[in-house]
């Protein structure tokens, strides 16, 4: 039973909804309704364009594979490794702490330290799925602005960590 | 919303055309991975849409006005820049929060400050990060991108 029921974690809080939901429409309970109502358009929202996204992410997955990209990625210097670094970076998906294995691979590969950095920064705000999601969800104004604005802060933060650590014996760890 | 929907359908629609012209077996392959990732993140989707939801109902507009808000300054930036740095809540979530507090009346450096300490601070995941760069570059990073996300916010702001 305990097993069970942690396996399903994820739908117990849905069912529980669920059953409040319907509970407020037979009850007539008006903050069950209205909660409902929020979710109806969330939902249709959500569901009119996230699925699509992912058919688009997948086909990206498919016809630009990272690993042959990774492979190139190494000592180029300059503003080829700065692009191929954000292309890598751009093409992953996860969160930030799914990267830090990947800056271990860069690293061994003999990337820069600024490159790492660097990647590290796009990965945590450039990546395609979820540059798609946030123009369904704040525009493309808005997304095309703070991707402008965060790309060239993200070089400059790559740059300062290269000059900081330029001369402390900086490593990269395995775990 | 209408058009959202309607870009993104048409754009999926064009795109598996094109693969499929070029390559059947690879775009069915696409085709499974993307239903794979959709079926991932679906239900933690749900129940974040549910959190919102009640979230709705039970804050009043006027209190994100008032700290979030065009008129919340230095506090707005500041609440928004802390509570992006210290919770840990996956990227796609927080996009949905996101619209939800522009609809309310949230503004943009607010919102562009949250989303951005969230994705680039990550104060719970420090004790991973020292175990791959060392305690005190992990700090640095941290620190470092705690303050870009906080300029990222304000040129957002001024720019929209």
């Amino acid at each position: 039973m305990k097993i069970y029921l942690a396996k399903h974690k994820q739908y117990v809080w849905l069912s529980c909804y669920l059953i409040a939901t319907v509970a407020s429409f037979f009850l007539g309970f008006n903050p069950g309704k209205e909660a409902f109502s929020n979710f109806t358009k969330l939902f249709i929202e959500m569901i009119t364009f996230i699925p699509f996204l992912f058919i688009i992410v997948g086909l990206f997955d498919v016809w630009f594979p990272k690993e042959k990209i990774e492979k190139h990625i190494g000592q180029e210097s300059g503003v080829k490794g700065i692009f191929l670094v954000v292309i890598l970076a751009m093409l992953q998906a996860g969160p930030l702490y799914g990267a830090f294995p990947v800056a271990y691979i860069l690293y061994k590969k003999g990337a820069s330290i600024k490159n790492l950095f660097i990647y590290l920064g796009a990965f945590s705000s450039l990546k395609i799925p979820m540059l798609g999601i946030e123009i369904g969800y704040l525009g493309i104004n808005f997304t095309l602005v703070r991707t402008l604005v965060s790309l060239p802060l993200f070089i400059a933060v790559g740059y300062f960590m290269e000059w900081y650590l330029k001369n402390r014996n900086f490593k990269v760890n395995q775990i | 919303m209408i058009n959202n929907a309607f870009i993104f359908i048409s754009v999926s629609i064009v795109l598996t055309f094109l693969s499929f012209l070029f390559d059947k077996n690879r775009t069915i392959l696409g085709l499974k991975k993307g239903l794979k990732m959709f079926k991932g993140i679906a239900i933690p989707f749900l129940n974040i849409l549910i959190l919102v939801s009640l979230a709705l109902y039970f804050i009043p507009q006027s209190l994100i006005i008032d700290y979030l808000g065009a008129g919340s300054g230095f506090l707005g930036l500041t609440i928004a820049a802390i509570v992006g740095s210290v919770t840990l809540i996956p990227g796609f979530i927080s996009y949905p929060i996101a619209a939800v507090l522009i609809q309310q009346g949230a503004s943009y450096t607010t919102v562009a400050t949250f989303m951005t300490t969230l994705m680039m601070v990550g104060v719970i995941t420090f004790p991973l990060e020292a175990k791959y760069f060392g305690k005190r570059v992990a700090a640095i990073r941290n620190i470092i991108n705690f303050m870009a996300a906080v300029v990222i916010g304000i040129l957002v702001g001024l720019i929209l």
